[in-house]
């Protein structure tokens, strides 16, 4: 699935500066964690996903040892879901061994109202009790609806309401790349500005 | 999806294969510590079974609470119903305390086409007289699915696979729902029955929704590549369908010789309840191969997945 206005979007990152962005966030979640120990990274659905697996390669790649990822969808958890047509959850995948006691990792592609992370918690509370959840996302575009914010951010990008973030993954969709589209009469996160990649826009 | 679930004819296959996959994922969440979703949260769903039932009522009100809905059970036992009141009073009664959501069975074919038509709330058809029970179909195909798909619900597992029907056809919905959605998910059915118990008018009928039908099991068993045994419903029976039980089974029970006839590892399938030593054999019932229990669970994760379709979303009503 490509964005169909990716062509006519800005170009913000491109391929290697999503590569040194995931390599510093991996970095930080070291530093801050004193090492891999206990550490689960949980991508959420649908960008974060990949994007858990490539900060947890990276994370081996410096510890030696592998980091366990796993999968979170918020679709059942989500505060406007009686404002589109219901679609089926994707998978949920966590370890074995169940999250309690570890240091989870929320990992997203774009943080904007928070409302997805919200229903991320959300859904955490009733899947266990980790000792400590964090947030990784790749972009942070600002226009925040909830009292959230990320601990680790590939790269705050200052954005209108009006403009929409496409987030491209080669596992997703081929390339790797963050563009910005003008879109003007869509000025709400969580209403019209359904882009591919935006948060709150997966649906 | 179509607002109510009257009948097999209001989901597409494509829809199936929604509500398949969102089955799997509420196959997951029985298996968690914490079994709730907070999808229907504050909706309302009332069960209002005018016939007996055990696992279609209480997998109903299991996948209603873990949705996080209020389900409300009423039955005609100890309700109005028994002092007289029609069918319309008790629904329009029901809908005007302000219910999201109503699961009717009743004994008469195409109760829940009318109550569907009085009230503006979606309607689950929870099995009509001798008409349908779309989500026992749903169930099954679902149960069928994950056999075939090694626990994946691809409902293109299904594609080619011969499945015999045996049993009570005429008295049943659950067949005829079956028929339906096996031919949506690219199955092949076999109906078997004795003459008595074969519906009326079947061959046209046949030939429109595309199986056949065959009054020999012994000579079907070998091809199957899945059994559903049906209940001999003897309470809608005025008697002379067949000569004596122990005859029914010697011509169309599973018995235990019978299941040596079956390729190997062949599923075994009942809708339940079960008349052990009448249409299945209590061999046949607990063989390695019997889905009888996967096809309970699986009704509590098809049934959130209907719910959570018909209910969740956005209502169409409310927006126009």
């Amino acid at each position: 699935m490509r964005d169909p206005a990716t062509g006519a979007g800005r170009v913000v990152l491109d391929a290697s500066d999503i590569g040194r962005a995931l390599t510093r966030i991996s970095h930080e979640i070291l530093e801050r964690n004193k090492g891999a120990e206990d550490l689960f990274l949980l991508g959420l659905h649908t960008r974060g996903v990949p994007l858990a697996r490539r900060i947890a390669e990276r994370i081996e790649a410096v510890e030696g040892h592998s980091v366990a990822t796993g999968s979170l969808d918020v679709t059942m958890y989500r505060d406007d879901l009686r404002s589109h047509p219901t679609r089926s959850p994707h998978k949920t995948e966590l370890p074995a061994s169940g999250i309690d006691g570890k240091t989870v990792v929320l990992v997203d592609d774009v943080l904007y109202s928070g409302r997805t992370i919200r229903a991320a918690l959300d859904a955490l509370s009733d899947l266990g009790r980790p000792a400590v959840v964090r947030l990784a996302v790749l972009v942070d575009r600002g226009h925040r609806e909830l009292p959230i914010r990320a601990d680790h951010v590939g790269k705050n990008l200052p954005t209108a309401r009006s403009e929409r973030v496409g987030l491209h993954l080669i596992e997703t969709d081929g390339e790797d790349s963050v563009t910005i589209v003008d879109l003007p009469g869509s000025e709400h996160p969580d209403r019209g500005d359904r882009a591919v990649g935006d948060e709150g826009g997966d649906r | 999806m179509s607002r109510h679930l009257l009948s097999i004819d209001d989901v597409s296959a494509g829809e199936i294969q929604t509500i398949f996959e969102t089955a799997a994922e509420m196959h997951d969440v029985q298996r968690r510590a914490v079994k709730k979703l907070p999808a229907l949260r504050g909706r309302t769903v009332i069960n209002l079974f005018f016939e007996d039932s055990t696992r279609t009522r209480s997998s109903f009100e299991i996948a209603g609470k873990w949705l996080s809905a209020d389900v409300i059970n009423l039955s005609a036992k100890g309700s109005s119903a028994s002092k007289g009141e029609s069918l319309r009073d008790t629904v329009l009664t029901v809908t005007a305390m302000g219910i999201d959501g109503l699961v009717i069975r009743h004994s008469a074919s195409g109760a829940a086409h009318q109550v569907a038509g009085w009230i503006d709330v979606p309607v689950i058809n929870a099995g009509d007289g001798m008409h349908e029970h779309p989500t026992q179909a749903l169930l099954d195909g679902y149960a069928l699915a994950r056999h075939f798909g090694e626990g994946r619900a691809e409902a293109d597992s299904l594609e080619g696979k011969t499945v015999a029907i045996v049993g009570d056809l005429t008295h049943s919905r659950v067949f005829r729902s079956n028929v339906k959605s096996l031919a949506k998910l690219g199955a092949k059915v076999v109906a078997v029955a004795p003459p008595t118990l074969m519906p009326a008018g079947v061959g046209e009928w046949a030939k429109s929704d595309g199986f056949s039908t065959s009054y020999d099991l012994d000579e079907v068993l070998p091809e199957a590549d899945a059994v559903m045994m049906l209940r001999v419903q003897r309470e809608r029976m005025s008697g002379g369908y067949f000569p004596s039980p122990r005859e029914y089974t010697v011509g169309y029970g599973l018995t235990r010789e019978r299941l040596g006839r079956l390729k190997d590892g062949v599923p075994i399938l009942h809708p339940g309840p079960m008349n052990r030593g009448l249409e299945i054999s209590p061999d046949a019932a607990d063989a390695a191969g019997s889905l009888v229990l996967d096809q309970v669970s699986a009704g509590v994760a098809v049934r959130m997945s209907v719910l959570y379709h018909l209910l969740a979303g956005e209502n169409e009503k409310e927006n126009a």
